[in-house]
């Protein structure tokens, strides 16, 4: 086995308020080997993008990760003082957020921002920085990149911004790229361009992609393997295929059944009836056990730990006494 | 952009005609100025021949056609109380008056900028909370009050700084500077902070509350996940966002500090256009009141198309949008 790029175990990030401690993240592992795209779907609020920001560093008070180590090819990054963390941001993590248009600074030309950010990270001179700015633009697929170096974002569309802000995100050939929900600000025709972008760019430089989305559609095309996140949990993890075609967890086949497809128009979509519990008020036991149409008395008392079937885990008692035979 | 800054002017201009008018209007409704003029034994001949001299009798139009034509001139008649001509009056006055609110709005931006920075990046320090607490005071407390306790503190109490006047001037020219003599530093101290010090804890509230804003948003987080210094962040990204509200404000302030320095003026006895201006309002001089209204337009008019070029100097986004609207 070669060391995984990325590496979780049992993380917990809390958000400590006035009236109460809200946990966020409630014991997440996963790991991400290199040149492997990891898909992490789930509603919103589901604690996707808090994963992501505690891996890259960037909880802020009164959010903390309260326990669950975090390493970066196999050095621990969690806890790391700012300075330390701050260098890992950028170079050896790269980040790519929701909205293109507001992750620029508009007040600078979209080059200044570029190797700023390279000369932050490498000894490159100006002029040698520059030019490595014209290459990524190129590389990402901004057409006449030596012109465009000298433009401000707002002279930019939606899906180029997006392309500049890959662009930062690569631009120290990072080991990990987090990219949290990319495609959800853009129209359709330039999500898949935008997603075959950093496919592409995983599998040229090696570079391990965690990809933050609710977009079944993206996950299905894009990723290697998925995490289908419930309530700051993981439900169930695996090969992209499997989880698909042959959801374990009850809430990740409700998911599954509500992609739409061209072939069964007739079939009505499933709903998954019930919403997800406030932070405040996560049910004890399964957090799912509420919506769960498969609920028996178990998971109203207590949590289902992850379960290994096969390739997959799936955190759900149904699987339990499969595990207890085999053992 | 060429057109816009064109379109700017042609706008300022009018604001002038329209400020002209008023000016205007202020002599024929502040009462006869042959009044103003004759002493009370004068015959009536007399009265009509003056009247005919200054061209009194002339229909309105053409009365506001030759002011305005001498106004463009700077010629803004003769002061009754003085005997000269306002204009160079004003001259006179005018360095001591542009001084005092140049070193007041410096003394307020540095300041401002630097409270404000401070206090929004260490926002729960002692220090953070003292700079609230005085802001408010300098907010809430009137100018002419600051100026007294200052002048009973510093001159009266401690007899460190001179209690009015403006010391020492150097001639430059038809300059007057006190910027090059130690008493004429010693002299601007105080009525600097008692004109500056609204600026300046306006500028500290406002560079305070957008700084806050600017590092919530978006571009800020993600120059944090680049891996950008903190300093980057925050004198580079953020303080250049914070600023162009910023600029906007402490450039039309410079308009009030020079209408307000009035006030500063009088209580520290300082020999610029608004201690004229008052002398000028106790004895009904109507030409220095109208040529002082048409001054201080005019400055402020100028201020705010300077403003309105360095904003898209600083925000890129003005200088294409503006052209395609225009």
């Amino acid at each position: 086995m070669t060391q995984p790029v990325l590496s979780v175990r049992n993380l917990e990030v809390e958000f400590v308020t006035r009236r109460a401690t809200l946990r966020a993240i409630n014991g997440v592992s996963f790991e991400i080997a290199k040149g492997e795209v990891l898909g992490v779907v789930g509603e919103s609020g589901a604690g996707k993008s808090v994963t992501g920001l505690a891996v890259i560093g960037l909880i802020d008070p009164p959010g903390r990760i309260c326990s669950g180590e975090i390493e970066l090819s196999g050095t621990r990054i969690d806890h790391l003082p700012p300075e330390e963390i701050r260098r890992v941001r950028g170079k050896r993590i790269g980040m790519i957020f929701q909205d293109p248009l507001t992750s620029l600074n508009p007040l600078y030309r979209i080059g200044d921002q570029i190797i700023e950010t390279i000369r932050t990270h490498t000894n490159l001179s100006e002029s040698a920085a520059r030019r490595r700015a014209i290459d990524l633009l190129a590389e990402v697929g901004i057409p006449a990149p030596e012109k465009r170096i000298d433009g401000y974002p707002h002279e930019f569309s939606g899906g180029m911004r997006q392309r500049v802000v890959i662009a930062l995100a690569i631009c120290a050939e990072p080991e990990l790229i987090i990219a949290d929900e990319p495609t959800t600000a853009l129209d359709v025709s330039v999500q898949a361009q935008i997603i075959a972008l950093i496919k592409r760019l995983g599998r040229d430089h090696g570079t391990a992609v965690m990809l933050v989305t609710h977009d079944m559609g993206v996950i299905a095309e894009t990723c290697d393997r998925v995490a289908v996140m419930y309530s700051g949990r993981i439900a169930e993890i695996g090969p992209v295929q499997e989880v698909v075609r042959n959801p374990l967890h009850p809430y990740a086949k409700g998911l599954m059944g509500a992609i739409p497809t061209l072939a069964g128009e007739d079939k009505r979509l499933v709903q998954i009836p019930g919403a997800m519990p406030r932070l405040s008020a996560i049910p004890p036991g399964c957090p799912f056990n509420p919506r769960c149409a498969f609920v028996f008395d178990r998971c109203r008392v207590e949590r289902p730990e992850p379960i290994r079937q096969g390739d997959q885990s799936v955190a759900c008692h149904l699987f339990e006494p499969a595990k207890e035979t085999a053992a | 952009m060429l057109a816009f800054t064109l379109r700017r002017f042609l706008q300022a201009i009018g604001v002038m005609l329209a400020v002209g008018v008023i000016a205007f209007a202020m002599f024929r409704f502040a009462g006869d100025p042959v009044n103003q003029i004759v002493s009370i034994d004068t015959s009536a001949a007399q009265r009509a021949e003056i009247r005919h001299s200054l061209g009194l009798d002339d229909p309105v139009l053409v009365q506001f056609g030759r002011y305005f034509i001498n106004a463009l001139q700077f010629k803004f008649g003769v002061s009754y109380q003085f005997r000269l001509p306002v204009s160079s009056l004003l001259a006179e006055r005018m360095p001591a008056t542009l001084e005092l609110a140049i070193v007041a709005t410096i003394f307020a931006m540095v300041a401002g900028i630097l409270m404000g920075v401070y206090s929004a990046l260490r926002r729960d320090t002692i220090l953070a909370r003292l700079f609230q607490a005085v802001s408010l005071i300098g907010i809430s407390l009137p100018t002419f009050l600051i100026g007294i306790l200052l002048i009973y503190l510093f001159a009266v109490t401690l007899g460190w700084l001179p209690s009015f006047g403006r010391g020492e001037v150097v001639k430059l020219g038809w300059w007057s500077t006190g910027l090059l003599t130690v008493s004429g530093w010693k002299a601007i101290i105080m009525p600097a902070i008692t004109l500056g010090l609204f600026q300046m804890t306006l500028i500290m509230r406002l560079v305070r509350a957008e700084m806050l804003e600017v590092l919530r948003t978006d571009y800020i987080r993600f120059a944090r996940a680049r891996g950008l210094t903190t300093r980057a962040i925050h004198f580079g990204h953020a303080l250049k966002n914070t600023l162009v509200p910023v600029i906007t404000v402490a450039g039309l302030q410079f308009g009030s500090v020079i209408a307000f320095s009035i006030i500063t003026e009088t209580v520290f006895q300082w020999p610029g256009m608004g201690l004229l201006f008052v002398q000028a309002v106790q004895n009904v001089d109507i030409p220095i009141m109208a040529a002082y209204l048409l001054m201080v337009s005019l400055i402020f008019v100028t201020i705010n198309l300077v403003v309105d070029i360095l904003y898209t100097v600083v925000d890129p986004r003005l200088r294409s949008t503006v052209g395609r609207a225009a």
